[in-house]
């Protein structure tokens, strides 16, 4: 059985005066996967997002969610779709349980207790359900959110930037909870300027820039074609040899990063820093990291969109 | 099933729990109006026979507050809501623009005809009013506070700051509905001024709703019927044609 399209966008434009917000994005994210959208401030991520959840019209392309285009059939379209928007917004006139129980009711739901119920529990909001919204902190008012974007218990649920400025804890409960939604069939997208958060928890990758999409792939093939395990080592006494030296990058602290393809290379150029008579202080196999890989992609100036 | 109820008791909530704010200082307003215009105009303004002044003056009161309330809450729930952001939880579930239309709208005249009753609730014991023909009132009031309702909504999507509705408010829905014929009748006004009134869709809503309480106006209440429902009939197309479009809400 192939697995259904979560969500399909076919050549997406979207002007905003002379800037092309997107220019062009072709894009399918299938169901049950855990995908990232990457991209700097402007690259257009939101944007896409909005176009997604009606928020913004785009100028052509067409976009679906579950398989109902969001504009010709948008009751269905955002049935499907839970959005977590970046920016914390509530409003001041109601306490937590009012929030989700309007919420609940604008999707059209009655008696919708027991789940309103169980994300106070999973979101921790338990204690603060009968306070106003006003009262709560950020962190908290960030959880409200999530919440309320899953009231309807959509297949698909976007999170843009959930974890700007949010304490740790939140951020491992936010984590737990999204990972069991997606355990359990649903469908996330998650956009977030913490690389690692992106590399541990999305399986496949999209990278954005000025509007367009530069890279996509599995998150393994991402590392495995632009980045690279290094050696990262640090000298008590004596330099590089020659041989180490010119693939060698100087570190912050004033260590080495040697590009290694496998643990033959390790070894070996331990052995020549031992020949050329160098003590080593610290030594670490540094696994490939989304970074570098983000970095790499952003500053080719050939960057392919992607699709060619 | 249907978000539109869910919307509709959220906007009455909003207005409900300030209803200090929202009812009760508006109709100390129409009261002080009363107290102070009552004794120093009566006897110098025209009323219609058999009424007097301050008679005359607690319908348009009611209906000028009726008129001003209902655009008052539904342009300061759109518009708090798009400054503060959280419009996006009501453009993010699947409310259809009649959905919403219908909602705020049907808020602005509830909170418009509560303010309503509060002033005949609190002027019955100063200055009491008959009410000849109930059915005419409640017609007008529903069309005069649906009319301003519906112009809230407008108001308040396009309006992108908060000054720029203070703008509509004082430099149209003030003047319009102050000089709608609350405190004078226009048969007493020179005749540019009287023709100049027949132009001013309130005007007729005032006049019909006073109708429902004497028995008489200055323009029979079938012809001022007919105006203000066109104008809200014509302003909520136009009000649903933009809503569809996402005018100023979904860019």
């Amino acid at each position: 059985m192939t697995a259904r399209v979560a969500v399909e966008a076919r050549a997406v434009r979207k002007r905003y005066g002379a800037v092309r917000a997107l220019d062009g994005v072709t894009l399918a994210v299938e169901e049950g996967e855990f995908f990232g959208l990457l991209g700097p401030n402007g690259a257009g991520k939101t944007t896409l997002i909005s176009a997604l959840a009606g928020l913004a019209i785009p100028d052509s392309g067409t976009l679906a969610v579950m398989g109902h285009d969001v504009r010709a059939d948008y009751r269905q379209a955002r049935r499907s779709l839970g959005i977590v928007p970046q920016e914390i917004v509530f409003d001041p006139f109601f306490t937590v349980r009012e929030t989700l129980e309007f919420q609940s009711g604008y999707f059209g739901l009655r008696d919708n207790g027991a789940w309103v119920d169980e994300l106070l529990d999973r979101l921790g909001l338990v204690p603060k359900a009968d306070a106003n919204m006003r009262s709560l902190s950020g962190g908290m008012k960030r959880r409200v959110m999530v919440a309320q974007a899953l009231v309807h218990r959509p297949p698909v649920i976007v999170l843009d930037e959930p974890t700007a400025g949010v304490d740790v804890e939140l951020r491992q409960a936010l984590w737990a909870f999204v990972k069991d939604l997606n355990q359990a069939g649903h469908t996330i997208i998650l956009t977030t300027h913490y690389l690692e958060e992106a590399q541990q928890l999305c399986a496949r990758i999209a990278m954005m820039k000025e509007g367009r999409i530069v890279a996509l792939d599995s998150t393994a093939r991402l590392l495995a074609s632009f980045s690279e395990r290094v050696l990262r080592v640090k000298l008590a006494r004596g330099t590089l040899p020659g041989a180490l030296l010119a693939d060698a990058a100087p570190e912050a602290g004033g260590g080495w990063r040697i590009p290694i393809a496998d643990m033959a290379h390790v070894e070996r150029s331990l052995a020549q820093l031992r020949e050329a008579g160098a003590a080593v202080e610290s030594l670490e196999v540094a696994e490939p990291e989304l970074e570098e890989v983000f970095v790499r992609i952003m500053r080719r100036d050939d960057a392919v969109p992607f699709p060619p | 099933m249907s978000g539109f109820p869910a919307l509709l008791r959220k906007e009455v909530l909003r207005f409900w729990k300030v209803s200090f704010q929202t009812v009760a200082a508006p109709v100390v307003s129409a009261l002080l109006y009363l107290l102070v215009f009552g004794p120093a105009l009566g006897g110098r303004v025209g009323a219609f026979p058999g009424v007097s002044y301050a008679q005359f003056l607690v319908p348009g009161l009611a209906m000028m507050a009726m008129l001003q309330n209902a655009f008052a809450n539904s342009s300061s729930s759109i518009i708090q809501s798009k400054v503060t952001g959280n419009i996006v939880f009501i453009l993010l579930p699947p409310l259809a623009p009649a959905e919403l239309f219908a909602a705020y709208l049907l808020a602005a005249m509830l909170r418009g005809i509560a303010v309503g009753v509060g002033v005949f609730a609190a002027t019955l014991w100063l200055v009491p009013v008959p009410l000849l023909h109930p059915l005419w009132a409640l017609a007008f009031a529903a069309v005069g506070a649906g009319l301003l309702g519906v112009l809230g909504i407008v108001a308040g999507i396009w309006a992108e700051k908060f000054d720029q509705l203070a703008a509509f408010q004082n430099f149209l829905v003030m003047p319009l509905t102050f000089l709608a014929g609350v405190f004078y009748s226009v048969h007493s006004l020179p005749p540019f001024w009287r023709d100049v009134s027949r132009f001013n869709p309130f005007f007729y809503a005032v006049d019909g709703f006073r109708y429902g309480f004497f028995g008489q106006s200055d323009v029979p209440p079938a012809t001022s019927l007919g105006f203000a429902t066109a104008a809200l009939a014509a302003l909520s197309c136009l009000t649903l044609y933009l809503l569809a479009r996402g005018w100023k809400l979904r860019h």
